[in-house]
């Protein structure tokens, strides 16, 4: 595994703008993703976690450009995907694609199997229908599915089938980067775990890129090299898997990871359960977002937003709790006031 | 501990849907019971028939297509099977109450809580004011620890999240004190912090108000955190049950292993996860055999011939396997724990 970072994404943000009244006046921003940089380097997978409304899928969307950033600058292969034209970005797709949560409403009903991978080749220029139909009898072979399924149609197929056709379609055009938005979170377990094989197979044999986008802590774990926990649109803690799981700084990493059911019932864990509901995003609160339900709070936390810093080797928090600078912050701020 | 009383014993049930395309056996003669004060869980993954055995114990199959075509439910002694709609509204709130997954859709858009509340108690307290049914709502309301009680009887179901929305649920259903709570998949919809709370929850109204907790989810992680025992459902049929401990320690059936096996451990990291090769089968497809012969690496002639019993391998632990015919198989754990 090389470390050259293949995406580099700086200061990325994607509000969304709150509409009120006849005209439509813009009243507030959901900061859906704010302030957000990460990079992942080529061969490795990056998981990012969070609960629902932390911006985890939005992150995903803006970096394919399926919805477009309000700032920020995503690096991927030494060019900016946010200043692309929109020609442009739709050729770079062929590096990038991205596989879906659920199969049942990501592949086309009237189309065949063969139709719906075929389709990523017409787009990006391959002529020969020959070599198109080898590809795709290729393909389904390589996902564990068979040739002759190519002319069947989608809804003749089990969910964990559908989420291999949606995995050799994201292949189809031999990219570097894949980004899996919720890729087993709709398939039942013991589906789940042959499509994780799966996939690990896949990043093996093609040196791919992963980008796993996830709720499931232990899913993400099991796949990911690294791994970002998200929490209301800000990237809260970033660290080798062995390093986030082993020994989380960031109190909502910890609760979080408190929080998982674990399949033993000996396991002895000290479980941290955090009151209250994850706020509004529409109006998150003031300094650290967290701060309304965490057990470590302090005069700071609500005033101060705490940034991403490295704390010990690749692992970064964005927590007051591990600011050398609180002292000084605090003085700052009492000089202000 | 077994001379607990069963509260709800579920003898040889059967639930058939009759389709266009043939009869399905959702659930197929399933026997299992639930004692005072207990939680058991029912896992199992889609169409393995756990949601369609709680809606029969509710009497709430829809019908057409589905019926129950054979055995008994008996609630205190009472056989539910055959009831008229309108005894079985008296069980159903009062006797055993069901919580599901998606809280949003079992509380009406159009009310507020209070309101929904108040109709829930009114129908079952048929003396009580309007105002006494309000006070037992805020009771119930601070009960499952929602704060500011009295305000949220006036909001809208839309107003609250999801988490407290599936609060509301329990608080409504845990109103005429229950024996019984059936919820089906009450944190699937969650969050994992919220998922945590809830099930803190549920445990402690187990504990406080003795109400006995069927509790069906496909996650064996809530299973090991919340259930005493476990019962393993697949293709309609049970295929293991045994106490919480002895279903992770020890578990006996192939399916069984496979599952807990396939789950990824967040403690550590595992190269490869052990996978089940093949398919959930659809309801009905299956018939003759063991049901999970076609998946099963242990499979041989037999068990595509005849579907195996459930042998009893130890005093609490049954297992649905050839494997185990001849009660040949009674480990060390078994007898560990029989002992202890």
């Amino acid at each position: 595994m090389s470390t050259t970072p293949l995406l580099k994404v700086e200061n990325l943000k994607k509000y969304f703008p709150v509409k009120k009244g006849m005209f439509g006046k813009t009243v507030g921003y959901v900061k859906a993703v704010d302030d957000v940089s990460f990079f992942v380097n080529e061969g490795e997978t990056l998981g990012i976690v969070g609960e629902s409304g932390c911006g985890k899928s939005t992150t995903g969307r803006v970096l394919m450009r399926l919805l477009e950033p309000t700032d920020g600058q995503i690096e991927f292969d030494g060019k900016d995907l946010a200043s692309l034209s929109q020609e442009e970005m739709r050729k770079t797709r062929r590096d990038i694609q991205m596989v879906f949560q659920d199969p049942y409403a990501s592949l086309n009903p009237r189309h065949t199997i063969g139709k719906i991978l075929e389709e990523p080749l017409i787009v990006h220029g391959v002529s020969d229908a020959k070599e198109r139909k080898k590809k795709v009898r290729e393909f389904l072979e390589i996902v564990g599915l068979n040739a002759y399924h190519a002319k069947r149609y989608p809804h003749q197929f089990s969910g964990g089938q559908r989420q291999r056709i949606g995995i050799a379609r994201a292949l189809m055009t031999n990219p570097k980067l894949i980004i899996a938005d919720e890729p087993v979170s709709a398939l039942d377990v013991s589906i789940q775990a042959q499509v994780l094989n799966l996939m690990q197979d896949l990043q093996k044999e093609f040196n791919l890129t992963y980008i796993f986008i996830a709720h499931d802590l232990g899913v993400v774990r099991h796949i990911s090299d690294r791994v970002a926990v998200m929490y209301l649109g800000k990237m809260v803690e970033v660290a080798d898997s062995e390093q986030l799981y082993g020994k989380p700084l960031h109190p909502y990493t910890q609760a979080l990871l408190s929080a998982v059911p674990v399949p033993d019932p000996d396991y002895q864990k000290e479980q941290i359960i955090i009151e209250g509901d994850i706020p509004n995003p529409a109006d998150p609160p003031t300094g650290c977002t967290f701060h309304t339900r965490c057990p470590f709070k302090m005069d700071i936390c609500t005033k101060v937003t705490p940034q991403l810093a490295e704390q010990t080797n690749g692992h970064s928090v964005a927590c007051h709790l591990y600011t050398t600078q609180v002292d000084n912050d605090i003085k700052q701020l009492e000089g202000s006031l | 501990m077994n001379e607990r009383n069963k509260i709800l014993d579920v003898k040889d049930l059967q639930t058939t849907f009759f389709t266009d395309s043939g009869k399905v056996p959702a659930v197929d003669h399933i026997d299992f019971h639930l004692r005072d004060g207990e939680i058991l869980g029912i896992v199992g993954e889609s169409g393995c028939g756990k949601s369609v055995t709680s809606l029969s114990i509710m009497g709430l199959v829809p019908s057409p297509p589905g019926k129950i075509t054979g055995g008994e439910i008996v609630y205190n002694g009472r056989n539910l099977i055959g009831l008229s709609e309108k005894e079985m509204r008296q069980i159903r709130g009062n006797d055993i109450a069901m919580i599901f997954q998606e809280p949003m859709t079992s509380l009406n858009p159009l009310f507020t809580i209070g309101n929904q509340m108040v109709e829930a108690i009114l129908i079952h307290e048929k003396g009580w004011s309007k105002k006494q049914a309000q006070e037992r709502a805020v009771e119930m309301l601070k009960l499952v620890g929602l704060p500011r009680a009295d305000s949220l009887l006036k909001d809208y179901p839309h107003q609250l999240s999801g988490g407290m929305r599936q609060r509301v649920m329990i608080a409504m259903a845990l109103v005429c004190n229950p024996k019984v709570l059936i919820a089906d998949e009450p944190t699937t919809a969650l969050d994992v912090t919220i998922q945590a709370q809830i099930l803190k929850l549920m445990k402690d109204l187990n504990v406080r108000l003795g109400t006995a907790i069927l509790l069906i989810t496909h996650d064996l992680g809530v299973v090991a955190e919340t259930c005493e025992r476990v019962v393993v459902m697949y293709a309609g049929q049970i295929i293991e049950e045994a106490p919480t401990k002895l279903i992770f320690e020890d578990p006996q059936h192939p399916y069984t292993k496979g599952l807990i096996q396939s789950v990824p451990d967040m403690r550590v990291k595992k190269e490869r996860l052990h996978s089940i090769p093949g398919n959930v089968p659809k309801p009905g497809s299956i018939t003759s055999g063991c049901r999970f012969a076609a998946r099963c690496e242990f499979a041989f002639e037999r068990c595509f011939q005849e579907n195996p019993e459930l042998y009893e391998t130890a005093d609490v632990h049954q297992t649905r396997c050839f494997l185990y015919d001849e009660g040949r198989v009674k480990s060390d754990v078994h007898n560990a724990f029989i002992k202890s």
